[in-house]
C-alpha cells in the first residue's frame, strides 16, 4: 500500500476504536476516583446508621444552631450582594468615570485571593485590639470579629465578582431601545432602572445571587480565621464539621457533610439551569 | 447623547458611583491595604526575619511541591478529559460535564474528611494503602489528592472553549496527509491549546497553593511534615506570632494575586 492509500485509510477511520475507547475510559476513571467515591463514601457513612440517627445528628442542637447560622449569614449576604453588585454591573456597563479601570480589575481580587488570606486581612483590619475594630466596637457596639457580622463581611468580600460577573456581559447586550422610549415618554431614571432594565436582568439576577449563596455556605477558611469556632455563636456548618472531626463523631460529622453538599449541589444546578435559561431567552 | 442622560439630573448618577467606588474600596482593598501595614507592624527587617525562618521555608517548599505534582497531574488528565468532552459522543457525556463543576459546590473541609473516611484508620482503602506501605491519611500524598480535588475544574474548564473553537478541520488535514493520532495530538492540536493550557494551570497553581481547609483535614498540619503555607499561617494566629502569619500571608495572597492578575493581562492583550 503506498503511503497516500494509507493516509488516506486513516482519514476515513482516524484512530482504531480501542483507543478512542482507552482515552474515554482513562477520563472516567479519573472524575469516577476522585470525585465520585469520596462522594458516595460519605454518603454511605453518614446513612449508615439508617435514617432516624441521621436526622437526630442534623437536628442536636448545636448542628441545628450552626446550620441555621450558615444559612441566615448567607442569607443576609446574598441580598446586599445582589444589590450592589447589580449596582456595581450597572455603573459599570452604563458610565465613563475616571476610575472605571481601576473599578473593573479590583472585582476580581477576591478570585485571585487564597480565602483564609481573605480571613487574615479582615482580622487585621477589624480585629478587637485594632484600631479600626476596637474603635467600632467602644463608639457603635458593633463587634465584626468571632461574631457573626465578620461571617457576613468575608462572605461578602469573597462573592463580590459572582453578581457583577454574571450581570456585566446581559447589560451589555441589552437592547437599550425600550428605555429610551421610556425616557421619551417622560419616564424618571429610577422608574427606568425599576420597570424596564431591572425585569431584563431578573433571570441572570438570580442565577449570579444562587451561585453567591452556594459559595457562602461551603466556606471555611475565611470564616474559621474570621469568626472562630464557638458554638451556638459563630461556629457555622463547616467550622462543625472540622470540631466533629477532631472529637471523632463521625456520624455527626458525615450528617452535616450530606447536608451541605446537598444543599450546594441542589443550589448550583438550579442557578446553571436558570442561567442556561436566560441564555436561551436572550439569544432564541 | 441619549435621551436619558440629557433630561436627567447628573446628580443621582454621581451619587452611584461615588457610592459603588466606595463600597468597592471599603470591602477589597481597605483589607489588602491592611494586610500590608500588618506584615510590616515591626520593620521590614522583622517581616524578611519571619519569612526566612526555617518553619516558614519549610512550609512554603512543602506548597509548592504539592501545588507541582497537584499541576502536573491535571495537566495531563485535564486534557484528557478536556478532549473526551469536546472530541467523543458518548452515552453519560451531560453527566461527565455536570461531574466536573463539583468541586465548585463542595466545602474543603467536607473534601478533607472523605478523603480521611477513605483513608484515615478503619478507613474503607486502609487495608489496601497498608498494604502498598504508604500513608495517606495524615501525609503529603493525603494532601496532594484534597487539592487535586479542589482544583480539578480549572484545567478542563479552560481547555473545553479552546478545543471547540479550534475544531477538527487542521486535524482532518493532518490525517489525510498521513499523520498518526498520537502525531496530529502532538504536533496539531496541543500547540493550539497552549494558550487555554497557560492559563489552565495558572488558575490551577494560584488555586491550590491557597488550599487551606481539606489539607487542615487530611493532613493534620503538624509542623514540618504536613504544614504547608496556609497551615502554617492558621498556626502562628492561634500562637499569637502575628508577624510571621500576617507576612506569610501577604507572601501567599501578592503570590496568587500576581499569577491571576499577570494571567488576566495576558489574556486581554492577546
Amino acid at each position: 500500500m503506498s503511503a497516500a492509500a494509507a493516509g488516506r485509510a486513516s482519514a476515513t477511520n482516524p484512530a482504531p476504536p480501542w483507543g478512542k475507547f482507552a482515552v474515554r475510559t482513562a477520563a472516567w476513571t479519573y472524575l469516577v476516583v476522585l470525585l465520585v467515591i469520596p462522594l458516595l463514601v460519605i454518603l454511605q457513612d453518614g446513612l449508615r446508621q439508617g435514617l432516624d440517627a441521621f436526622l437526630r445528628a442534623v437536628f442536636r442542637p448545636q448542628a441545628f444552631a450552626a446550620l441555621w447560622l450558615t444559612v441566615w449569614t448567607a442569607v443576609v449576604m446574598t441580598a446586599i450582594n445582589t444589590v450592589m453588585g447589580t449596582l456595581t454591573a450597572y455603573v459599570l456597563v452604563r458610565y465613563e468615570y475616571p476610575g472605571k479601570g481601576l473599578l473593573n480589575a479590583i472585582i476580581d481580587l477576591p478570585l485571585a485571593i487564597p480565602s483564609m488570606v481573605t480571613g487574615v486581612m479582615l482580622v487585621i483590619l477589624y480585629g478587637p485590639q485594632q484600631a479600626l475594630g476596637s474603635w467600632l466596637e467602644r463608639s457603635l457596639g458593633l463587634r465584626l470579629i468571632f461574631a457573626p457580622p465578620g461571617i457576613i463581611l468575608a462572605l461578602l468580600f469573597l462573592t463580590y465578582p459572582f453578581v457583577v460577573r454574571t450581570l456585566q456581559p446581559v447589560l451589555m447586550d441589552l437592547d437599550r431601545a425600550p428605555e429610551d422610549a421610556a425616557a421619551t415618554l417622560g419616564a424618571g431614571s429610577w422608574t427606568i432602572f425599576r420597570k424596564v432594565t431591572l425585569p431584563a436582568l431578573a433571570l441572570p439576577l438570580v442565577s449570579g445571587s444562587l451561585l453567591s449563596f452556594s459559595r457562602g455556605i461551603g466556606e471555611f477558611g475565611a470564616i474559621v480565621i474570621v469568626a472562630g469556632n464557638i458554638p451556638f455563636y459563630s461556629q457555622t456548618a463547616a467550622v462543625y464539621v472540622l470540631g466533629e472531626v477532631e472529637s471523632e463523631n463521625r456520624l455527626g460529622a458525615s450528617a452535616i457533610s450530606i447536608v451541605m453538599i446537598a444543599a450546594a449541589m441542589g443550589l448550583m444546578l438550579l442557578a446553571t439551569w436558570i442561567q442556561r435559561r436566560a441564555a436561551r431567552t436572550r439569544h432564541p | 447623547m441619549r435621551a436619558q442622560d440629557r433630561f436627567s439630573n447628573p446628580w443621582p448618577r454621581r451619587m452611584l458611583i461615588t457610592l459603588v467606588m466606595g463600597y468597592a474600596a471599603a470591602l477589597i482593598l481597605a483589607p489588602l491595604a491592611a494586610l500590608f501595614a500588618g506584615a510590616f507592624r515591626e520593620g521590614v527587617a522583622a517581616t524578611a526575619a519571619a519569612l526566612a525562618s526555617p518553619e516558614v521555608m519549610a512550609a512554603f517548599r512543602l506548597t509548592l511541591q504539592i501545588t507541582l505534582v497537584v499541576a502536573a497531574i491535571h495537566s495531563v488528565f485535564g486534557t484528557l478529559v478536556a478532549w473526551v468532552m469536546v472530541r467523543h459522543r458518548f452515552p453519560g457525556k451531560k453527566l461527565l460535564n455536570g461531574l466536573i463543576d463539583l468541586p465548585f459546590a463542595v466545602s474543603p473541609v467536607v473534601v478533607g474528611y472523605t478523603l480521611l473516611l477513605l483513608f484515615g484508620r478503619n478507613g474503607l482503602l486502609a487495608t489496601l494503602v497498608d498494604a502498598l506501605n504508604v500513608r495517606v491519611a495524615f501525609a503529603v500524598p493525603g494532601m496532594i489528592l484534597a487539592t487535586l480535588f479542589v482544583t480539578l475544574p480549572f484545567m478542563i474548564r479552560e481547555l473545553i472553549p479552546v478545543l471547540e473553537a479550534f475544531g477538527e478541520q487542521q486535524e482532518q488535514a493532518a490525517a489525510t496527509l498521513g499523520a498518526s493520532a498520537w502525531q496530529i495530538f502532538w504536533r496539531v492540536t496541543l500547540p493550539a491549546l497552549r494558550w487555554g493550557f497557560f492559563y489552565g494551570l495558572t488558575l490551577t497553581f494560584a488555586r491550590a497553593l491557597g488550599e487551606f481547609g481539606a489539607v487542615l483535614i487530611i493532613g493534620g498540619g503538624v509542623q514540618g511534615r504536613t504544614e504547608t503555607a496556609t497551615l502554617l499561617i492558621y498556626h502562628a494566629l492561634d500562637e499569637r506570632q502575628y508577624t510571621r502569619a500576617y507576612s506569610a500571608a501577604l507572601v501567599l495572597g501578592l503570590v496568587s494575586l500576581a499569577l491571576v492578575l499577570g494571567m488576566n493581562m495576558l489574556r486581554k492583550r492577546r
